[in-house]
């Protein structure tokens, strides 16, 4: 089982699973996050403040979606200031959802994928986020006990989400920087021996992509082969695309929904997609996750079990007038990815000014940093110790690899979507500084 | 494009191919029936009417105005727009400030001022439906149990065991002294656990109580609290119900009897809410778990992330409950209301001498239809259910769907409707009741020309009944004529 008991003493009378950590709470993820909260960057307040890059929120289109407030308030209140609008939407608790915020989900995610996929309305399950769709899939696919293989470097998150309260055990795929952590079948294929040897069970393949913390999207045929290997294996394949809507050109993104498509469906019932507006539109506040499964027993299933975790019919009526809105909604995602696309270069350019590599990014609110280079011993311990030092002294919160479950130590994601651009010169400045230090000091040493 | 399952059961887990969802029941006939028949005043008035969604229809009108004149509560308005920022980015799983000290400061009210609760305990859910799952999964393992005095809500069953593993054990209530919870029956519930080697961890009330519509009194709260605190298991409050109460007695919140009772055991004392049912807002999602225990505070809130209230939604209400005016007004006004309400519906049954446990809050009478069983067995409540939904015409919810322990009792909501619409389900009640006596006469009884003249004189008094604001008695009344003993 997936889950540690500790503290049993001290916390008498509540389950295994309260007293268990796999929350995850304790990584060093979120220590960082600590570290901020006591000493948050101000531009003005506190100029010396740390300054957070671990979180991967996006931050650098929300004019475009106040715009479309206030030249849309009526759509978006209630749908209407008559009498029912309130009252029905106030009422409505269908976990079917709302049919119009299913319709402008399903046509938003197909302007995604450039019109190359089509999505059906009645294949859209409505979830509280992402955090819960990924959950409510592994209840749904995976059995405790059993196990779920996941390419890492990912998310920190998954470990929570995928296996405290479902009991399902986590098997990482191993990705290498040596072939810019792409995931190969021969990876794929050690997991899975690694589970056998075990005597674990596996289920299914969940990756995501666009990649979090990679920052890069994953090349149709990687994705052909991950399928192929799926369907060898006969288990599931969940594809978490939470990220699509920031990929920096349209083009390179492509979906599983895609690859499915140009087969004609053949054999789909084994994928499902997890989508959510959190990072593509910068909303995590409201809560808006969705599951899209070519699986109709899933379907049903996960339906009935969004009981626990629906979206506000609020936010459900706010996002269908405005993601039904097709001229916004495109106007909104060409400016989005340019948006984020100079945000990466900056922050690329910037890096490399200071003689830092990172690696070949093409999506998503991060970068992932190759810091190797600085480590004496090439070990987790030494990462960590640098990730401190980065902390406490250059004042940045970045994501130290390990959290992420890299096997390379050395590598940090670092976010550059959740500031002003300001604040990332700032950041910047902070890190040439730190590395012009640290080669003075070489210098200075001899070496 | 409908993609069909090939051997695809096997892959799916245990969870997703149980029946733990609790939808194959028999008792979705109802629903299914009214989906396909859905009753309206004009273009379908033969139709279904849905008498088994407990909602709260009957304040809106307060809630749209206070709505319209506080266009900053909503991010969508003009007036609001600038909060539209933070608010989107905000997912802090301890949810706004502003809104868990609006959350407190209302259950506050609901319960007359007399307890406090700390901001700093209130954490969010998906509903209460996630909000019970949510403690269930802190306090109990797979193959745990759940004491629940039974009839109780049906919903419990899929949101507390069906992901978690654990079970429900009935404590079992009898109509013989008004389904009161005694000592003696959660013994006997705690004991039979014993016995089939099975862990009890918890006690959950209902208070009020769906599908009763009674509340606990004092006696029965504290004889729970020392129940739990001998077995030291976790007592688990679900107040969704409070601010429904229309009449006395009074409502009595387990944070009550907690403040009295300095002895016991707070770190097993547990609350659950939400604002589906006493502000009628199901859709907006806002479950709410209050715990005296820290861990468990702690844990449901990173259980939370699962489940958060969208900040959008956050904001709204926090505005709206800071706004003590509008909160005392609805407060109290909702009540005048549910009560006139129950009243009419509790009248209007009495009438063709059908009687329902004596009730004061709720959104639905618990209706006593023994006598018109053919016998008394939950094979004949079924075949009764299905006469009211396919005859009647409408849709009411069978005891036996809430775990009763006795056949013959239906709950039927009444606050998901306007005055009309529930004049039009008496009226139907009493024609079923009528022709059912005339069924009688004609097996024996000459009582046929008597039925007729009684059904105008009870068609009128239904219309007087549904103006006159006066008290009278929902209690069935025994001798009256219209009724017919069945032995």
């Amino acid at each position: 089982m997936a889950i540690e008991i500790e503290h049993e003493l001290s916390a008498v009378g509540l389950s295994k699973v309260a007293v268990s950590d796999t929350h995850g709470e304790d990584s060093p993820y979120f220590a960082g996050w600590k570290a901020y909260d006591e000493n948050p960057y101000d531009e003005s307040c506190n100029p010396s403040g740390v300054i957070q890059m671990g979180l991967a929120e996006n931050q650098v289109s929300f004019d475009l979606l106040e715009e479309y407030l206030e030249n849309h308030s009526e759509a978006t209140n209630f749908g209407s200031t008559k009498t029912s609008g309130f009252r029905d939407n106030a009422l409505f608790q269908d976990y079917h959802g709302l049919i119009s915020f299913r319709k402008a989900m399903a046509s938003f995610m197909e302007q995604i994928r450039g019109g190359r996929a089509k999505f059906n309305p009645d294949r859209v399950v409505i979830t509280a986020g992402a955090t819960a769709a990924n959950e409510l899939l592994t209840f749904i696919l995976v059995d405790p006990g059993d196990a779920l293989l996941v390419p890492a470097p990912y998310y920190p998150g998954f470990d929570r989400d995928l296996r405290w309260r479902t009991g399902v055990n986590i098997i990482p795929v191993h990705c290498e920087s040596s072939n810019n952590f792409e995931i190969t079948t021969e990876a794929l294929e050690a997991a899975y021996k690694e589970a056998e040897s075990k005597k674990i069970r596996v289920r299914g393949v969940l990756i995501t992509n666009p990649s979090n913390p990679l920052g890069a999207t994953i090349k149709r045929s990687i994705l052909e082969d991950i399928l192929e290997f799926a369907t060898r294996k006969n288990i599931h394949l969940v594809s978490d695309e939470i990220y699509s809507g920031s990929a920096f050109s349209s083009d390179e993104f492509i979906s599983i929904a895609e690859i499915l498509e140009a087969r004609d469906y053949k054999d789909c019932e084994r994928v499902h997609i997890v989508y959510s507006l959190s990072k593509d539109l910068g909303l995590p506040g409201f809560r808006v996750g969705t599951i899209y499964s070519y699986n109709d027993k899933v379907v049903t299933t996960a339906r009935r079990m969004s009981s626990f975790t629906l979206i506000s019919s609020q936010t459900q009526q706010l996002l269908a007038s405005m993601l039904s809105d097709k001229k916004f909604t495109e106007n909104y995602i060409r400016i989005n990815r340019e948006r984020l696309k100079k945000r990466y270069e900056m922050i690329i350019d910037g890096l490399e000014k200071a003689g830092i590599q990172c690696l070949k990014g093409n999506a998503g609110l991060f970068c992932w940093m190759n810091l190797s280079p600085l480590l004496e011993e090439s070990t987790k311990q030494q990462e960590l110790e640098l990730w401190k030092l980065i902390l406490h002294e250059v004042k940045l919160n970045i994501s130290p690899g390990s959290s992420c479950h890299c096997s390379e130590p050395g590598w940090f994601r670092v976010c550059f979507a959740n500031m002003s651009e300001k604040t990332l010169e700032v950041a910047l400045r902070r890190i040439h500084d730190f590395m012009e230090r640290r080669n003075t000091v070489k210098r200075n040493n001899g070496l | 494009m409908m993609h069909m399952l090939k051997n695809q059961e096997q892959v799916l887990s245990k969870i997703a191919t149980n029946d733990g969802h609790g939808e194959n029941s028999a008792f979705f006939d109802g629903w299914k029936a009214y989906d396909s028949d859905p009753y309206h005043p004009t273009k379908n008035p033969n139709g279904v009417i849905q008498m088994g969604l407990a909602e709260n229809q009957l304040s809106f009108d307060l809630v749209q105005k206070w709505v319209r004149n506080n266009p900053k509560a909503s991010i969508c308005t003009t007036e609001g727009a600038n909060d539209f920022k933070d608010i989107a980015i905000f997912q802090d799983y301890h949810g706004l400030p502003e809104f868990r000290n609006a959350v407190a400061k209302f259950m506050e009210k609901v319960r007359g001022n007399r307890v406090r609760f700390d901001p700093a305990r209130i954490v969010m859910s998906g509903g209460a439906t996630g909000a019970q799952e949510a403690l269930a999964f802190c306090l109990a393992d797979p193959g745990d149990a759940l004491l629940v005095p039974a009839p109780y809500y049906p919903g419990n069953d899929r949101d507390l065991t069906w992901r978690t593993g654990i079970q429900l054990l009935p404590v079992v209530c009898e109509s013989s002294n008004d389904f009161k919870i005694t000592r003696e029956a959660l013994e006997t519930a705690y004991q039979k656990a014993q016995e089939s080697n099975i862990r009890v961890k918890g006690l959950l009330l209902n208070n009020p109580s769906n599908p009763l519509g009674t509340v606990l009194d004092k006696e029965t709260l504290t004889e729970s609290l020392n129940f739990t605190n001998d077995k030291k298991i976790h007592l688990i409050c679900d107040e969704i119900y409070s601010a429904t109460v229309f009449s006395q007695p009074d409502f009595i919140s387990i944070a009550e009897i907690v403040q009295e009772n300095k002895n016991c055991d707070l770190d097993l004392v547990h609350i659950v809410y939400s604002l589906s049912k006493d502000l009628g807002f199901p859709g907006f999602r806002v479950g709410i778990i209050y715990s005296y225990n820290d861990s468990v505070v702690n844990c449901a809130r990173k259980m939370s992330s699962f489940g958060l209230v969208s900040t959008q939604t956050q904001h709204l209400i926090a505005s709206m409950l800071s706004d003590d005016v509008f909160v005392d007004r609805f407060i109290s006004e909702s009540s005048v209301r549910l009560g006139a309400r129950h009243r009419d519906l509790s009248r209007g049954l009495a009438q063709v001498g059908i009687g329902s446990l004596k009730s004061n809050a709720g959104l639905f009478c618990w209706m006593d239809l023994r006598r018109m069983l053919k016998e008394p067995s939950f094979e004949a409540e079924l075949e009764l259910w299905r006469v009211i939904i396919y005859e009647v015409k409408l849709n009411v919810s069978p005891g036996g769907s809430f775990h009763c322990s006795e056949p013959g009792w239906f709950r039927v909501c009444f606050a998901n409707m306007d005055d009309e619409t529930t004049r039009v389900a008496l009226n139907r009640i009493h024609k079923f009741v009528i022709q059912n006596k005339g069924v009688e006469a004609n097996n024996g009884k000459k009582q046929c020309r008597r039925s007729k003249l009684e059904v105008s004189l009870s068609f009128r008094r239904l219309d007087e009944i549904m103006m006159t604001p006066h008290r009278m008695s929902p209690h069935s009344p025994m001798s009256s004529p219209l009724v017919r003993a069945r032995t």
